[in-house]
């Protein structure tokens, strides 16, 4: 049932041309950042050279770029978020999941499984792209998979957060707006906060990918996205579920 | 009732805010069997048809639908229900085929038993030729058709149609009216409706619901003699002087529509019309035609409301 529902939604994605337009640009201003990064880099690998224990190619080119692709998906993941309950309900379709054999638990899961895995695919794309530095000098394979770890987690917990906003509201343009001004607060906290003890900065979802975006895989951040993401999902079929109590 | 019992449901309540929307409604509904709820726009029909789909829960009442209670066991339960709402529940973007698969796929029809269910169910409701089609394209009717082929496509025992005909040319009533027919051999259907014409085509038994309560229930032909007024309305090319009219065994009340139309009410096991007719023929009257007075819905309610105390 989990994946009739994660089947149709992600067919439902692709089948707007917007989704095809927004993932069209996203790569083309992808590979542009990551030829200015690339160009930076060339210019300064004479003087790296000279430098004890100097940063590879991976540390000072993928890295970044994930850093930058992470706040490109900030702002765009609400748009893909925004229709998936909010639309349902403004168009009555939600009904008829209701109606049908299936438990809230199975539609929100099932609607989150099909934007995980629209996300992986964007991640997945990006980093190909990034591993074509791979013909030309040593790649860390390592730090670039942790680092598409760490965006994988942090996206789905936005995609988690969009995916609660959109099942409050009617209108997708409200979700989404929340949405992306919820994530962007959650990152400012993050930048906000100077020093490393900040208490506050322990709650941002951008804070707990630095670790992973250096190559650190800490089982406190992993916990901490599990614990963002069920929460969220947990909080969404609750709300689901009271479409049946007050409609 | 001889016929197994497919759904039933006691003392449903239900509230919105201090309103009182559906007050101790209790069904029971026979396979084989049509069941129409007729009410007026806000009666508290559509609340009790999602209360009995499962789309929205009962403040108290139990409904068991194939003898799976809703609120216990609700997959059970569910997948013996076909539901149409009110207003269809369509994703505009996708192709009617890809939605009815679906539709089927959510209500575990097994995916062996998919390519026939699909066919035949657009054979019934005429949807063919529409199968690429992407659904936001189509006529309200086709839509409709649509709503209704996502209700019927895993063979539920038990078919819900909130209003089915709303918004459809005469012909497309037809159609469906005949549908939901035929689907009433073999299944169950509730259908909700304010005509009083669609209950008398299409269903076996009538409930009527008012401000959230049934008041009336009965078999659809012995609701209509509640309504029923004995009379008709006569065209006489020739009429006869009033009085003389007057002067027919069993005539009660004689009022003149126009020069050549009369209304006549008559006593009620007086067959006054055949009287009438013969008299025409004797006298020459030029009889023309003869409609016996139906009773509308409004008075079927009036009488039926007077009859309760409110």
């Amino acid at each position: 049932m989990i994946f009739t529902i994660a089947n149709k939604e992600f067919r439902s994605l692709f089948a707007t041309p917007s989704t095809w337009l927004i993932l069209g640009a996203l790569q083309f201003i992808f590979a542009w950042f990551f030829l200015a990064r690339l160009d930076a880099y060339l210019q300064v690998q004479a003087q790296l050279a000279f430098v004890a224990n100097a940063p590879g190619a991976t540390m000072t080119i993928a890295s970044p770029l994930f850093g930058t692709l992470a706040l490109m998906l900030m702002m765009l993941i609400p748009l893909f978020t925004m229709r998936l309950l909010a639309e349902e309900r403004r168009n009555q379709t939600l009904v008829f999941l209701l109606a049908a054999p299936v438990s809230s638990s199975q539609i929100v899961i099932g609607k989150f499984l099909s934007l995980l895995l629209f996300i992986s695919l964007v991640i997945a794309s990006c980093t190909l792209m990034l591993a074509i530095l791979g013909f030309g000098t040593y790649l860390d394979f390592g730090l670039l998979l942790a680092n598409a770890l760490g965006l994988l987690l942090l996206t789905a917990s936005y995609a988690a957060l969009g995916l609660y906003l959109s099942a409050l509201t009617k209108q997708p343009i409200v979700a989404a707006l929340s949405a992306t001004a919820l994530s962007f607060g959650l990152w400012l906290i993050d930048i906000g906060g100077a020093d490393n003890a900040n208490a506050l900065r322990a709650l941002s979802p951008t804070a707990h990918a630095q670790s992973l975006n250096a190559g650190l895989i800490f089982s406190a951040d992993i916990i901490y996205f599990t614990l963002f993401i069920a929460t969220f999902l947990l909080l969404t079929i609750r709300r689901v579920n009271n479409n049946r109590l007050y409609a | 009732m001889t016929a197994p019992l497919t759904l039933s449901a006691r003392n449903l309540c239900r509230r919105y805010g201090q309103r009182d929307v559906v007050q101790n409604v209790s069904l029971e509904l026979g396979r084989g069997e049509v069941l129409g709820l007729l009410g007026h726009n806000g009666a508290g029909k559509s609340t009790t048809l999602q209360m009995l789909t499962g789309t929205l829960t009962p403040h108290s009442g139990k409904v068991e639908i194939c003898g799976f209670n809703l609120q216990q066991q609700p997959d059970q339960a569910k997948a013996c229900i076909g539901y149409l709402p009110e207003t269809p529940p369509l994703y505009r973007e996708m192709r009617v085929d890809d939605y009815l698969i679906f539709a089927a796929k959510l209500h575990r029809v097994p995916k062996s038993l998919l390519p026939g269910a699909l066919d035949e169910t657009k054979q019934r409701c005429g949807l063919q030729k529409s199968g690429r089609k992407i659904i936001g394209t189509l006529s309200k009717g086709y839509q409709q058709r649509v709503g209704i082929a996502q209700a019927i496509i895993h063979r539920p025992q038990v078919i819900v149609l909130d209003e089915p005909t709303v918004g459809l040319d005469p012909a497309q009533i037809r159609e469906i009216r005949s549908l939901i027919r035929e689907l009433g051999d073999a299944h169950s259907v509730i259908l909700s409706t304010h005509l009083l014409s669609e209950v008398e085509n299409v269903c076996d038994r009538v409930e009527i619901m008012q401000k959230g309560r049934l008041i009336y229930g009965d078999s659809s032909a012995r609701m209509q003699q509640y309504g029923y007024q004995p009379g008709f309305v006569v065209t006489l090319l020739a009429p006869p002087p009033l009085d003389e009219l007057q002067g027919i065994a069993g005539v009660e009340n004689v009022e003149a529509l126009s020069g050549t139309r009369f209304r006549i009410m008559h006593a009620m096991e007086a067959n006054t019309s055949a009287v009438l007719l013969a008299l025409a023929a004797e006298r020459g009257w030029q009889a023309q035609q003869l409609t016996p007075l139906k009773g509308s819905i409004e008075d079927v309610y009036t009488q039926i409301t007077e009859n309760e105390p409110a």
